[in-house]
C-alpha cells in the first residue's frame, strides 16, 4: 500500500511541477495545491500507513499508530490552506491592477 | 524561570493581537507598539545576562517533556539574536512612524511587524525542527502582507514572486521534514543530533541535509538569492529595512544551527558544497551591486554579499570562523537597518531612487551625510567599527583552515561593497547642491533618531569588542560542541 501511495504522490509531484512551470497564474496556484498535497500523501506513506492501533492508552495493543505524521499533515495542510487563500487574492488584485495574470508580462520595467 | 523564554514570543503576539482592535487610533498604536518592543527587549537582555552567568535555559512546552512535546531552548546564540531583533525592529520603527503613510498604518502595518518579530523570535528559540517551519510560515505571512500592503503595481508585482518562490520553498521544507522523520524518528532537534552522531551521518542524510541547505538557500539567500534584489526593493522604506534586517538573517541562523547541531559529521562533502556557494554568491552579488544605479537595489546585493561572507565562515567550520560568523550576523543585523533606513531618508529626499539624479546632499543634511559614511565604513569593515572584527575572525579562521581562494574572493568583495556604496555616498552627497530647502520631497529628518542609535551601537560593537566577544565565544562553544546543547535540553530526564 505504501509502495502505491509513493507512486501516487510521485505522479502528483509530476503534474505540479508541469503546472507550476507554466505562465498562467492561477495554473500555478493549482500547481501548488496538488504540490502540497502531494508532500502530505508523501509524508503519510513514507512514515508508515497504519501499523497498529490507535494511539490511546485504552486500546491496550501490541503497536500502535504513530500519530506524528498526521499532526504535521494537520499543521501542514492549514499552513497551505492559508497561503492558497492569499494567493487567490494578491493574484486577483494583481489581476485588477495591472491587467494580466502570465507572469512573463510581470517582469517588471526598469522605466517604472 | 524558563518560563521566560516565552516573552520575546508571546509579548508581540498578543500586542499585534490588541492592536487590531485600535486600528483607527494610531497614535495609541504606536505607544503600545514601543512598549511592547520595550518589554520585550528588556526581558532578552535579561535572558542574555542569565544564560551567560547561569545556564542554556529550556522551556518544555505544556509540560510535555522533550523529546515528547516542543520545547524551545535558550541558548546564547539564540538569545542574543532575539535581543537584536528586536531591538533592530524598534529603530526601524522609529523611523517608520513618520516615514510611513496613513494608508498602512490604517491597514495593520503596526500588528503586521510584530507578527513579524514574533515568527522571527520563534524560529530563533524553538528546539523542534517542524516548529521552526510554522514559525517560519508566521514570519512569512507576515512579509507576505508587508511587502504587498500599499498596493502598488511594483509591489503587488514583485510580491507575487515573493511568495510563490517561498511557498515553493516551505513545501520543501515540509518534504525534508518528512524524509528527516521517516530517516530518525523525531523532530526535537537535540534528540535529531543525537541520533544522527549514534548512527552516524550515512548517504540518505546527507541527502536530506543538502535539502535543508537548499529551503534555508532560498530562505537566506545563498546562491538562490534571484527573488530578493526585486521583492526587498519594492515595500516602503522601513519595512524594507526591517526585511534587510530580520528575514534573510533568520535563513543564516537556521543554517548555522541545523549545520553545526545536526549534519555535522561529513563536512567534507555537506561543507565544501556550501562554501562554494558562499562563494558564488559573493562574487554574484557584488557584480549585482557594483552594476546597478538605484540605491535600493545596491542596498539588496549587499544583503547578499553578507549572507554568502556569513555562511563561508560557517563552511569553514572552525571555532574561529564560527565566532566570526556569528559576530558579523549581529553586525549585519544593525548595519544592515541603518544603512536601509539612511539610503530609504535619501530616496524620500530626492524621491527618486536613480543615483545619477541625485546631487550634493551633504550641504543640506550633514548629519544624514555622516550616518552614511559610517555605516559605509561599517560594512565594508574598517576599523574600529563592528564589521572589522567580524571579518578578521572569519578570515583567521578560513586561513588557519587553508581556505585561501575563498578568502582572497571575501576580501575582494569587500572592496567591491565599498565601492559600491561608495558610488550612492559620492553621488548623493557630494556635487553641486541642486536643492534649497523646501523642494526636498521629504525632511529625512525621522531617519536621524534611529539612524544614530544604530551607528552609536556599531561603534560600540567595534570599539567594546573584547566584551562582546566574551558572549561570542561563549555563544560559539555550544556550536562547536552541540553536546552542550543537548544535556540542556534533556538535562531532566538523566540528570
Amino acid at each position: 500500500m505504501e509502495t502505491f501511495m509513493i507512486i501516487i504522490s510521485g505522479i502528483l509531484f509530476t503534474i505540479a511541477t508541469y503546472l507550476i512551470l507554466n505562465k498562467n497564474f492561477l495554473r500555478i496556484v493549482l500547481g501548488l495545491t496538488i504540490f502540497s498535497h502531494a508532500t502530505h500523501m508523501m509524508l503519510m506513506a513514507i512514515n508508515g500507513l497504519k501499523r497498529g492501533a490507535a494511539p490511546l492508552l485504552g486500546e491496550n495493543a501490541e503497536a500502535y499508530t504513530d500519530p506524528i505524521p498526521q499532526a504535521l499533515i494537520l499543521t501542514s495542510i492549514v499552513i497551505s490552506f492559508a497561503l492558497t487563500a492569499l494567493l487567490l487574492v494578491l493574484g486577483y488584485r494583481t489581476y485588477i491592477e495591472l491587467g494580466t495574470d502570465n507572469m512573463k508580462k510581470l517582469r517588471g520595467e526598469s522605466h517604472e | 524561570m524558563s518560563n521566560i523564554l516565552i516573552y520575546p514570543i508571546i509579548v508581540p503576539l498578543l500586542m499585534a493581537m490588541v492592536l487590531v482592535f485600535l486600528r483607527d487610533r494610531i497614535k495609541l498604536q504606536q505607544w503600545l507598539t514601543v512598549i511592547s518592543l520595550l518589554i520585550s527587549i528588556g526581558i532578552s537582555i535579561y535572558t542574555v545576562y542569565y544564560v551567560a552567568t547561569e545556564q542554556i535555559l529550556v522551556l518544555e512546552l505544556g509540560g510535555w517533556s522533550a523529546p515528547y512535546g516542543i520545547v524551545l531552548v535558550g541558548d546564547l546564540l539564540a538569545v542574543i539574536l532575539v535581543a537584536v531583533a528586536s531591538f533592530v525592529t524598534l529603530m526601524c520603527l522609529l523611523y517608520g512612524f513618520q516615514s510611513i503613510d496613513t494608508g498602512h498604518k490604517k491597514h495593520f502595518v503596526y500588528p503586521m511587524i510584530l507578527i513579524l518579530l514574533t515568527g522571527v523570535n520563534g524560529s530563533f528559540l524553538t528546539g523542534d525542527i517542524f516548529n521552526l517551519f510554522v514559525f517560519f510560515e508566521v514570519m512569512l505571512i507576515a512579509s507576505y502582507v508587508l511587502i504587498a500592503l500599499g498596493g502598488k503595481k511594483i509591489q503587488l508585482r514583485e510580491s507575487i514572486k515573493y511568495v510563490l518562490i517561498n511557498v515553493i520553498a516551505s513545501t520543501l521544507f515540509v518534504i525534508a521534514t518528512a524524509y528527516l522523520y521517516a530517516a530518525t524518528g523525531t523532530l526535537n532537534m537535540a534528540h535529531l543530533s543525537e541520533r544522527i552522531a549514534l548512527a552516524g551521518q550515512d548517504g540518505l542524510l546527507t541527502a536530506i541535509s543538502f535539502l535543508y541547505l537548499t529551503v534555508f538557500g532560498l530562505k537566506s539567500g545563498l546562491l538562490l538569492f534571484f527573488w530578493l534584489p526585486g521583492s526587498y526593493s519594492a515595500p516602503p522604506a522601513p519595512i524594507a529595512a526591517l526585511f534587510a534586517a530580520l528575514l534573510t538573517k533568520v535563513g543564516a541562523y537556521t543554517v548555522i544551527r541545523t549545520f553545526t547541531l545536526l549534519f555535522y559529521h561529513k563536512p567534507e562533502i555537506t561543507h565544501t558544497v556550501m562554501l562554494w556557494m558562499a562563494a558564488i554568491t559573493m562574487i554574484l552579488g557584488a557584480l549585482g551591486a557594483v552594476s546597478h544605479w538605484e540605491i535600493k537595489k545596491i542596498l539588496s546585493y549587499n544583503v547578499i554579499i553578507s549572507i554568502g561572507f556569513i555562511l563561508f565562515g560557517v563552511a569553514v567550520g572552525t571555532e574561529q570562523s564560527l565566532s566570526g560568523s556569528f559576530y558579523y550576523l549581529i553586525h549585519d543585523m544593525l548595519s544592515k537597518a541603518l544603512i536601509f533606513i539612511v539610503g530609504g531618508a535619501i530616496i524620500n529626499i530626492f524621491g527618486t531612487d536613480k543615483l545619477k539624479e541625485f546631487s550634493g546632499l551633504i550641504l543640506f543634511r550633514p548629519l544624514l551625510g555622516w550616518l552614511f559614511f559610517i555605516g559605509m565604513l561599517a560594512l565594508a569593515g574598517v576599523p574600529p567599527l563592528s564589521g572589522f572584527v567580524g571579518k578578521v575572525m572569519i578570515l583567521q579562521g578560513a586561513i588557519s583552515a587553508s581556505e585561501l581562494t575563498v578568502s582572497i574572493i571575501g576580501l575582494i568583495t569587500s572592496l567591491m561593497v565599498l565601492y559600491s556604496i561608495l558610488k550612492i555616498f559620492i553621488h548623493s552627497f557630494w556635487g553641486e547642491t541642486l536643492m534649497s530647502e523646501g523642494q526636498e520631497y521629504s525632511t529625512g529628518k525621522h531617519a536621524l533618531l534611529p539612524g544614530t542609535i544604530l551607528v552609536v551601537c556599531i561603534a560600540a560593537m567595534g570599539i567594546g569588542a573584547e566584551w562582546v566577544n566574551t558572549y561570542v565565544a561563549q555563544a560559539t562553544e555550544v556550536m562547536v560542541n552541540p553536546n552542550l546543547y543537548i544535556e540542556a535540553v534533556f538535562k531532566q530526564i538523566s540528570p
